[in-house]
């Protein structure tokens, strides 16, 4: 068997009294685009942080490309390229020496082809001689981005990397990441936006206090989830048979869940029996947000 | 190796970028000092004798310069790393504790050395000691610089705030560096701050240095080499330690 992309077997790490990681077992294939979703404080920050030799676990070992992360930090560290979550940036250099630092810090001399190729993919051409002070928040971010990517890492890791980033930047930086991943690299992404994750992501685990608690792919996640949600503005009021599918209401603006989409036309039958005439109505697919909600729940439960 | 290099490379370039604040701006506090001490105490002192007040005080100063710049630099560098979070390029790096130790101290004992020459270039407008052993110059430059720039990187690491940083500085650097015998030789002080002297290692490094130029000191440069040699080991073994474990760099 060739070794994982990634690999965390039985990892703990704690802090103080909370305990951030409790047990964490996780394989990552090469080549996957995977996605870690959870709350804020479920431990997403600190796997990444044990990964990339931020912080040490407590037990447990982790690899990437079969390279142990504490004991082969120097082959694994090579093999890893992360964008951190908070913007951060050295006000000292401009762009290019930036990366060319970067790039030095990795034992690369030479890689001005592919500092300019990163620079160009992401926009920063024309911004490479401009100080990093003088970049705005969006700018700084896609510099952090050509820093995780500059010596040219098998397996990248971006925690968070569209918090706070407009519209446009998104969509560029997701091309971008797209590509990276058709180009055989393995992604592994935290974010706080599912419908990112459901858009990306070819396989999802869920962490809640530090332990995963879903692991699938992200269309059999949502497969777990049958049935449909229905939006509804009423003239009238709603029959008293339907309130119990209700799940929330304001004003006339109604939200039911149906077991399937075969509930619907009965549903239609009993507003027509009523009188009630429909204004509005829009159908909903079960999203992430949704399955992340039950299984939080569930495991709650 | 090239790792290294390239953090070396990132600190100098980081002090020639700021170079007014890091290199002029302490080559004129110290001739600030050199010309106020020397016009108020050059009549009433004479310390060794044969050489005047101010040419005394030149080494004493040039060493000075060197210290605190070593130890500023790294120290500097490291919490305000930290403290803006761009330390983890560093942290995310394939870099050896080794490498990142040898990177930030010689990258600190080269500022010190370029402030201390500075400092003595300038000097050389008042007065002219020409080193009569400029070995032992050299060595204690080098070691003390050296020290220094561990104890910054100690300092740096440990520091969570500036005002920590801060504390260190003036609670420790500060006073061991200005009763280290900048000033006056430490047999002009009672007897009980004499012996009090003789356990600051920053005595040595300065009492070495002016050996070098004068060939006149407190004590001899052997017991000066040796007591600054073996702080240099241990505060090397300490800060490689400290590294190693991650202390407060990786959590």
């Amino acid at each position: 068997m060739t070794a994982a992309a990634i690999e965390i077997c039985q990892t703990y790490k704690r802090y103080g009294q909370l305990q951030a990681l409790n047990g964490i077992d996780l394989r990552i294939e090469k080549g996957e685009f995977f996605g870690l979703l959870g709350p804020n404080g479920a431990g997403k920050t600190t796997l990444i942080n044990l990964l990339s030799g931020l912080a040490l676990p407590d037990a447990g070992q982790l690899r990437i490309h079969g390279h142990d992360v504490v004991r082969q930090y120097r082959t694994s560290r090579r093999m890893l390229g992360v964008v951190p979550q908070e913007l951060v940036f050295d006000p000292f250099f401009t762009v290019r020496e930036t990366l060319r630092l970067q790039s030095g810090f990795f034992g690369l001399h030479h890689n001005e082809t592919w500092i300019n190729t990163v620079m160009h993919n992401l926009g920063l051409a024309d911004k490479a001689d401009t100080n990093m002070r003088r970049l705005s928040g969006g700018m700084k971010r896609r510099v952090l981005v050509a820093q995780a990517l500059v010596h040219k890492p098998p397996v990248i890791v971006l925690d968070e990397p569209t918090a706070g980033v407009d519209v446009e930047l998104r969509q560029s930086l997701w091309h971008f990441i797209r590509q990276l991943n058709r180009d055989g690299h393995t992604i592994l992404l935290t974010t706080h936006y599912l419908e990112e994750a459901e858009a990306l992501c070819t396989r999802i685990a869920m962490l809640k206090q530090g332990r995963v608690i879903a692991l699938d792919s992200t269309q059999n996640l949502l497969g777990a989830l049958t049935g449909c949600r229905v939006r509804l503005k009423l003239a009238g009021e709603l029959p008293a048979s339907l309130l119990p599918q209700v799940i929330e209401q304001t004003d006339k603006d109604f939200l039911l869940t149906l077991p399937s989409y075969s509930a619907l036309e009965p549903m239609l039958t009993t507003l027509r029996t009523f009188g009630i005439t429909i204004q509005e109505m829009t159908l909903q697919q079960p999203d992430l947000e949704e399955v992340f909600l039950r299984m939080v729940r569930r495991d709650m439960q | 190796m090239l790792s290294f290099y390239s953090l070396f490379y990132k600190e100098i370039l980081r002090v020639w970028k700021v170079g007014f604040q890091t290199v002029m701006a302490p080559v004129l506090t110290t001739l600030l000092y050199l010309l106020i001490f020397s016009h108020v105490l050059e009549q009433n002192t004479n310390v060794y004798p044969g050489i005047d007040y101010t040419t005394f005080l030149i080494p004493g100063l040039v060493m000075m310069s060197i210290l605190q710049n070593a130890f500023a630099n790294s120290s500097s560098s490291l919490i305000q790393s930290k403290i803006t979070g761009n330390i983890v390029f560093v942290l995310l790096a394939p870099i050896s504790y080794w490498e990142f130790f040898a990177a930030y101290v010689l990258a600190s004992m080269l500022r010190g050395l370029v402030v201390g020459l500075g400092v003595y270039i300038a000097a050389l407008w008042f007065s002219q000691p020409a080193p009569v052993a400029p070995v032992w110059v050299f060595l204690f430059a080098i070691l003390g610089s050296a020290m220094l720039g561990t104890m910054g990187l100690i300092a740096g690491m440990w520091a969570e705030k500036f005002d920590q940083l801060a504390a260190f500085q003036n609670f420790i650097i500060l006073p061991l560096t200005f009763l280290s015998g900048v000033f006056y030789s430490i047999h002009s002080l009672p007897p009980v701050w004499q012996s009090i002297s003789h356990f600051n290692p920053f005595f040595y490094m300065i009492d070495g240095f002016r050996h070098g130029f004068f060939g006149l000191s407190d004590f001899s440069p052997w017991l000066s080499l040796i007591v600054t040699g073996v702080c240099l080991l241990g505060i090397t073994l300490l800060a490689l330690r400290l590294l190693k474990s991650g202390y407060k760099l990786r959590h």
